[in-house]
């Protein structure tokens, strides 16, 4: 791979050791992939953060790193293990929460933002359409690439840090045109909405692996809607990008790949729809906790959540997940009175797939959120009931 | 014989030698072996039973979580990690845990090793220069 002279001298250690390590560490995955050269990044988003994921060896890591280490560009956190404030109310163990407080301070020592989550690009972390980033959370990549037509690989956590260190990252996979065209057009033949959104993503995603679909929709998704989907695709799929015909930033210049005779269409109907709903549901019995916020809550759907428990009371938990930036504006708007009047929760810094719910008194966990009903009954071993929010819900 | 030298691709800087252990199985370090003592425990693992520590570890790839990395990092920290990797085919976990860790790494071997390699045979690794040489 072909350096420039400064980042030779990042490579041989003019800049100390975390640079020259950081350096390594993307010139060895440029080699991989068969980059020619790095490129500069805007921002990182950087996981590999909860210490249920990355355990003591993550923490010491951060820690010797973090002695001479700093970002070079704004970078956010993926979510942590637990609430970093009211972990306690929530039932999250002493031992636990010092360790995730010690790794989060490692990465606040290297001037990468605390605020975890998995929408950096609500709280701020926002590239611009074409500009080259490194993220490594699989949902915000896709979102990344496909809302805003900005440019990442699903870079893992130690090689978007690396990134952030360097304020660069290898040049290849998806910051190049080639990666970014259509392999499968899917024709959606229904008008869907809600937990649709994820249950389309699932089942498209199990169909096309790490390739880039091109949707055609009858209805119009907001970015929510388009959020769940994304979140679905990179999670029973490896995808990082899809294009929604008329929609998505490159779908205009996506569209001339897909009048190619040679590349394969699906239709999806109602039906497909529906099987796959039942199939990410684990059990019969009512859920005692319910998430959603997987990805982490907009204010918008905190507002709906709000709407639906306004004047009244709950008999199963509900945990809203979201970040500290979202939660405060839910606080002004009164929301997060409403939800908690309710009997709820708004839950900050981490999600049911992260966090140790399998520590806590939960057996079966309702989610609106495909990618949860995927990830919960491995990450954590509990049953799982994927359905909207007012059907999960059981009032006093 | 004189030493044969075989050119690979460097991926993880540094030079050292030491005891071949060979598999053609592709390994899990998240789940495949037990960072305390650097024995495979991956019951369906070809290695499963053996110890890695120490030794010049060579296999066609790795695989799995990319929490692997780290595992790789905490047994370098506990003393119980390979001494170098050989892939045939590096890919980012490994190559990224084997810099985390400061493990010599190389990858992409000239010629077909697993004919030429056998268990307990002393080898070099200059992940500097780019070689594995027989000794």
């Amino acid at each position: 791979m072909h350096l420039t002279k400064e980042e030779e001298r990042m490579y041989e250690g003019e800049e100390g050791s975390a640079v020259a390590k950081s350096m390594e560490i993307l010139v060895a995955l440029g080699d991989i992939y068969g980059a020619e050269k790095l490129v500069s990044i805007s921002s990182a988003q950087i996981s590999g953060v909860s210490y249920k994921t990355i355990g003591d060896a993550g923490l010491e890591y951060l820690q010797e790193l973090s002695v001479d280490a700093h970002v070079r560009v704004p970078s956010t956190l993926n979510p942590a293990g637990v609430d970093l404030e009211i972990w306690k109310e929530l039932g999250f163990s002493e031992e636990f929460t010092l360790k995730q407080q010690a790794i989060v301070e490692a990465y606040q020592k290297m001037g990468v933002s605390t605020t975890c989550t998995c929408t950096p690009y609500l709280v701020g972390n926002v590239p611009t359409l074409g500009s080259h980033i490194a993220w490594s959370e699989s949902s915000a990549v896709c979102y990344a690439n496909s809302v805003l037509g900005a440019r990442t690989n699903r870079e893992g956590g130690p090689g978007a840090l690396s990134a952030a260190i360097c304020g660069r990252t290898a040049e290849y996979g998806y910051h190049m045109d080639e990666a970014r065209k259509p392999v499968l057009i899917v024709d959606v033949d229904t008008e869907i909405q809600g937990s649709d959104y994820g249950a389309l993503g699932y089942l498209v995603g199990n169909k096309v692996g790490g390739g880039v679909p091109y949707f055609k929709f009858k209805n119009h998704p907001g970015t929510d809607q388009l959020k769940w989907l994304g979140a679905a695709l990179a999670s029973s799929g490896s995808v990082a990008l899809y294009h929604v015909e008329n929609v998505t930033p490159e779908s205009s210049w996506a569209k001339q790949y897909t009048l190619n005779e040679e590349i394969e269409t699906i239709s999806v109907g109602r039906e497909d729809i529906n099987e796959t709903r039942a199939t990410l549901t684990t059990s019969d019995e009512k859920p005692d906790l319910i998430c959603v916020g997987c990805p982490h809550a907009s204010l918008e759907e905190i507002k709906q959540v709000a709407d639906l428990l306004k004047g009244r009371k709950i008999k199963n938990m509900v945990w809203v997940c979201t970040s500290i930036s979202i939660k405060a504006a839910a606080d002004r708007m009164g929301y997060t009175k409403t939800i908690e009047t309710a009997g709820g929760k708004l839950v900050c810094d981490t999600c049911m797939v992260v966090a140790p719910v399998e520590q806590l008194d939960y057996k079966v966990v309702g989610v609106d959120s495909a990618k949860a009903a995927n990830y919960v009954p491995n990450m954590c071993g509990l049953d799982v009931v994927y359905n909207e929010l007012e059907n999960l819900i059981i009032y006093k | 014989m004189d030493p044969k030298i075989i050119n690979c691709r460097k991926i993880s800087k540094g030079i050292t030698s030491g005891e071949v252990i060979i598999t053609r199985d592709s390994l899990s370090f998240l789940g495949g072996v037990n960072p305390d003592t650097g024995e495979i425990i991956d019951s369906k693992h070809e290695l499963f039973g053996k110890n890695i520590k120490n030794k010049i570890l060579v296999m066609p790839s790795g695989k799995g979580s990319t929490v692997g990395s780290y595992v790789l990092y905490q047994m370098a920290k506990n003393s119980t990690a390979p001494l170098a990797v050989v892939a045939i085919e590096g890919e980012p976990i490994i190559a990224t845990g084997a810099i985390m860790a400061g493990i010599p790494m190389v990858d992409r071997p000239e010629i077909d090793i697993f004919d030429l390699l056998h268990d307990g045979q002393v080898v070099e690794v200059n992940a500097d220069e780019g070689y594995l040489k027989i000794i």
